[in-house]
């Protein structure tokens, strides 16, 4: 794995040199977003094997709460940021207190119906502006020093913002309380009789979770300028399922491909086959599941270490 | 290793995504982003881009000696995506002017880039008024109907008719209750009486105990302030109950495909406000007939705006021998529109089409005569009656 | 005597009638729910899937065969379940072994696969089915007008939840299913086929979603969403009766509906949550659900 920091400079300099080659800024925020809030559900699934279905709660929820001190209160981008941040951890807290009481299954279907509940509140809720969302929320200045108006400036905002999210999930999975994680996710029994108190640990790694997933929809709100019942509903959730599962559940780039594989398909898949969309979508969670579980990461490493092994006897 | 597969992957399919086309200028370049495979999908989707198509080879297929391209997207009632679709196409496309399908969130977005990238934006699809008021910006005309057109048309026509007193079932959310609060406005303003309204949280699986409540109020009038399957599944519980023999069903927005889906059976009596209807005319028959022959169904009135629109631009764009989107918009604001779908209608500072708007009653088994003769004219509304004044909210046009 | 809480007594019994109408709707989804959970460990994401296509399945057969909707109350439900067997053998055996969520995950998929489907093909609107003659009508209770089809919506399903709960709980067929759950090696070893009775109990489930949506066909229009919104409400009432208790998904389907109903007059805007909140006030009080077992 010596290649590895080379491999990431290079990813680095590529999103760097973005805006030059002509890529376009506002895709690659969207992908950003996207990638940073599977990145985000990936510690929950990939390394806590909590499989939550209702994440877009805190994504949408942060979002709202974010365009709307934008919007109807005058706040700046930064601290609207962190206030939607906050709001998605506080969220994380309650929702993940009640949903880690079961696990597996039942936890899977306790956060799908309390995000449903989130959904519903937002709906009607009179500051989300209801099926129209809120529209026109401005980027303003970060902490009253960057003007975010331009593409390009906040492009690179959020690129900034993606990599101290990826940095922090690795180093939180490399610490000991990731290791404490990884040993619940692979024994939970076991994990108990060493003594850990479980519960702990599985609520913590939900609330970090909510909270970076929080942290991608305040961002997205402000990159749109829109926030919208899309960013909140079941759909998105089940999106980011996809995105987490086809990249590599537990592999540390796996969701930020799966993110850019659907975002990228979203867009301009629905050009080619029209309203097939949904099926095709659906088409790819059953292949996903019943051919590669690993996901495309996953199964490459799978492939490189295989061909590595093979490889070595015979060089000699 | 894999990482460099996985980056070369990535690099591939975003330099695939964002090639796009080269913008071209021999070109002019129609866009149409609209549900294509939602739950508004039949009110305008593929078949709108159909009609764009027709409307264009009914131009002759070029103008000032360019060729005609019709571009279309899918927004899957996300804003994200639409507005996103928007911006890709002005950049890249050369995207001259664009049509906006059904859902009113998606429009405003889609508002917002009109007013960035000054390309004239056409709502053909969303009833949302707030398009021509607080959401209005220089390129947008809001086209087809609005909440406003539908409540005056509907509620008018009834409290005339004898009935004063209403009781809503309204979609808990912001194009319910203003549906509703047009519609209260016009019953006050005619002497009628509202008893009431009960909010109906959207997409509800059952609606009779809704219907209940209604009925207890004693109004002569159930005013539907909903939309799609919640309209459809509301009037046909209104029906199994019996409620419909007490009070007089009102649709303050159906489209001719929910009466179809229906079934007269279901829908008869029932008032609404449409802004075109295929039976209308000999032009609208020819209109409709050639629509029913590929799609074996009837037009909705989005689809012939969405045609309408289409010629109205480039008549605009003929008419100023240029494309620049500040000339075309003054001449469109000039201009009257003659066409099958309105006579005399124009667009007013605020953006809004002004036309007439027609009072239907849906007709009962009995009255009609051939497929898809549903209904029966009651009144035709001039387009100042039915948008009423302008507000003052949209800053182009001041009260 | 005619006001209970500010209430009129005829609303309130009107709003308990119709609350039965939809608890009968969601015991019957939750029960089919339950079958396949409490003895096969599958979440069935697919259920409101299969219920939306019980629903064409009739329609279906009304318009293309002329089939009318006493025979489709049989032949809808035993040809979804036939889909449902070839799923479980084709697809679902697959994962037995694996995590449950991989079988969560797989029937999601088949769900998006479905309803997207059907959506291309049938379009977004839907179509009306009529109401069976012999159901038309309704009888006046004094308190409310009840439609002779609510009426027996609320009879059949009834029927229906009690008689699978007395053949999985009370019969030997439904004595070796629970076996099966218990311990499916050695069930085998005594020489019954456990793959096929895994197949007859997803089938079987998946049937009873099919014949929800067949009884749901005349009450609401028949298009390609309308499972989709259904499951996650039926969800809830599966976690709160608890899962895998057949009795448990009848009894808290009933109770929930009317309470919904109840909502729908006090505090109409929360009749959409207030499902979810009983939800999370289970979770608190009782984890394991009403009527489970730890």
């Amino acid at each position: 794995m010596r290649a590895q920091p080379v491999l990431y400079s290079l990813a680095v300099l590529f999103a760097l040199a973005v805006p030059l080659l002509g890529i376009y800024p506002v895709f690659m925020m969207q992908l950003l977003c996207f990638a940073m809030f599977a990145c985000a559900y990936n510690l929950l699934l990939g390394f806590g094997r909590m499989l939550s279905f209702g994440h877009a709660a805190f994504f949408g929820f942060a979002a709202y709460a974010t365009g709307w001190l934008v919007s109807a209160h005058g706040w700046g981008p930064g601290f609207a940021i962190l206030a939607g941040v906050a709001a998605a951890a506080l969220l994380g807290l309650v929702i993940g207190a009640l949903a880690i009481r079961r696990q597996g299954i039942y936890f899977a279907m306790i956060t799908l119906a309390l995000a449903q509940l989130v959904y519903f509140v937002c709906l009607e809720a009179p500051f989300t502006g209801g099926e129209n969302g809120l529209q026109g929320i401005p980027r303003g200045t970060l902490f009253w020093l960057l003007p975010l108006h331009s593409d390009v400036v906040m492009y690179y905002v959020v690129l900034a913002t993606f990599v101290a999210v990826f940095a922090l999930i690795r180093r939180v999975v490399h610490s000991p309380f990731g290791q404490v994680l990884k040993a619940i996710r692979d024994n939970e029994p076991r994990a108990i009789s060493l003594g850990y108190e479980i519960n702990r640990y599985k609520l913590l790694a939900f609330v970090l979770s909510a909270t970076l997933a929080g942290l991608a929809g305040s961002l997205k709100a402000l990159v749109f300028g829109f926030v919208t019942l899309a960013d909140v509903q079941q759909s998105t959730s089940g999106d980011v399922v996809l995105m987490t599962l086809l990249g590599g559940t537990g592999t540390f780039f796996g969701p930020v491909l799966g993110a850019g594989i659907v975002v990228t398909l979203q867009q301009y898949l629905s050009d080619v086959v029209g309203g097939w969309v949904t099926a095709i979508i659906g088409a790819t969670f059953v292949a996903c599941v019943l051919a590669f579980r690993r996901g495309i990461v996953g199964e490459l490493t799978l492939l490189a270490s295989r061909a590595r092994r093979t490889l070595r006897p015979a060089r000699g | 290793m894999k990482l460099r597969m996985v980056i070369l992957a990535t690099a591939a399919a975003l330099a695939a995504a964002s090639g796009g086309r080269a913008l071209a200028a021999d070109e002019v370049v129609i866009g149409d982003i609209d549900d294509m495979s939602g739950v508004y999908a039949d009110v305008m989707g593929a078949a709108g881009v159909e009609v764009v198509r027709w409307a264009v080879a009914d131009f002759g297929g070029t103008v000032l000696g360019k060729k005609i391209t019709v571009l279309s997207a899918d927004h899957q009632n996300k804003p994200d995506i639409g507005a996103a679709k928007f911006r890709e196409w002005a950049d890249q496309s050369g995207l001259n002017m664009l049509l906006g399908g059904s859902n009113t969130g998606v429009n405003i977005a889609m508002a917002k880039v009109a007013a960035a990238k000054k390309v004239p934006l056409f709502n053909i699809g969303p009833g949302g008024a707030s398009l021509t008021n607080e959401d209005c910006t220089a390129y947008s005309v809001h086209y087809t109907y609005d909440t406003v057109a539908l409540a005056n048309g509907t509620a008018t026509a009834i409290v005339n008719a004898g009935g004063k007193s209403w009781f809503y079932l309204t979609a808990d959310y912001a194009f319910g209750t203003q549906l509703q609060a047009a519609a209260s406005k016009v019953v006050e303003g005619h002497g009628g009486k509202n008893l009431g309204a009960v909010r109906v949280p959207l997409g509800a699986a059952d609606f009779s105990s809704f219907l209940l409540q209604a009925q207890a109020s004693g109004a002569q009038v159930l005013g539907l302030a909903n939309a799609g399957t919640d309209f459809s599944n509301s009037l046909k519980a209104a029906n199994e109950f019996g409620i419909t023999k007490t009070m007089k069903p009102a649709a303050l927005l159906a489209f001719i495909t929910d009466i179809n889906s229906l079934g007269l059976p279901a829908a008869q009596g029932l008032y609404l406000t449409t802004a075109w209807y295929w039976d209308l005319s000999p032009e609208t028959r020819a209109f409709g007939k050639r629509f029913f022959a590929k799609f074996n169904r009837e037009p909705t009135m989005d689809q012939a705006g969405a045609y309408s629109a289409t010629l109205t631009y480039l008549k605009a764009v003929k008419a100023v021998g240029s494309t620049d989107p500040d000339k075309v918009m003054a001449e469109l604001k000039k201009a009257k529109i003659n066409d099958m779908f309105t006579k005399g209608g124009y667009i007013r500072a605020d953006g809004a089409m002004i036309h007439d708007m027609y009072v239907m009653q849906v007709k009962t088994p009995k009255e009609s005569k051939y497929p898809w003769d549903y209904y029966r004219l009651v009144k035709k509304m001039s387009g100042e009656e039915a948008f009423g004044p302008i507000t003052g909210l949209c800053p182009l046009a001041p009260k | 005597m005619s006001d209970v809480f500010g209430i009129p007594v005829a609303v309130i019994l009107g709003q308990l009638m119709l609350g039965l109408v939809n608890g009968s709707f969601y015991a019957l989804l939750s029960l089919g729910l339950a079958v396949i959970f409490g003895l096969m460990g599958v979440v069935n994401f697919a259920h409101g899937a299969f219920y939306t296509l019980g629903a064409f399945a009739a329609l279906l057969g009304l318009q293309l065969l002329g089939i009318n909707y006493w025979v489709a109350l049989v032949a809808a439900p035993l040809a979804v379940g036939l889909v449902g067997i070839v799923v479980e053998r084709l697809l679902l055996r697959r994962l037995y072994r694996l995590d449950p969520l991989y079988g969560l995950l797989l029937t999601f998929g088949l769900a998006l696969i479905a309803e997207g489907s059907l959506h291309q093909v049938f379009g977004a609107t839907g179509e009306s089915y009529p109401v069976p003659a012999a159901l038309a009508g309704g009888v006046n209770l004094g308190f409310m007008f009840l439609p002779l089809y609510r009426a027996w919506v609320i009879a059949a399903s009834v029927v229906v939840c009690f008689s699978t709960w007395f053949v999985i709980e009370r019969t030997r067929l439904g004595a070796t299913l629970r076996a099966a759950t218990e311990n499916a090696s050695l069930l085998q070893a005594f020489g019954v086929n456990v793959p096929l009775l895994m197949s007859v109990t997803y089938g079987g489930g998946v049937a009873l979603a099919a014949l929800a949506g067949v009884l749901a066909a005349p009450v609401v229009l028949v298009n390609s969403h309308m499972g989709s919104s259904l499951v996650i409400v039926v969800f809830a009432v599966v976690v709160i009766g608890g899962m895998g208790s057949i009795l448990g998904a009848i009894v808290s389907g009933l109770a929930l509906g009317i309470i919904e109903g109840f909502t729908k007059v006090i505090y109409p805007e929360a009749s959409n949550i207030v499902v979810f909140v009983i939800m999370a006030l289970v979770l608190i009080l009782r984890p394991a659900g009403l009527f489970g077992r730890e």
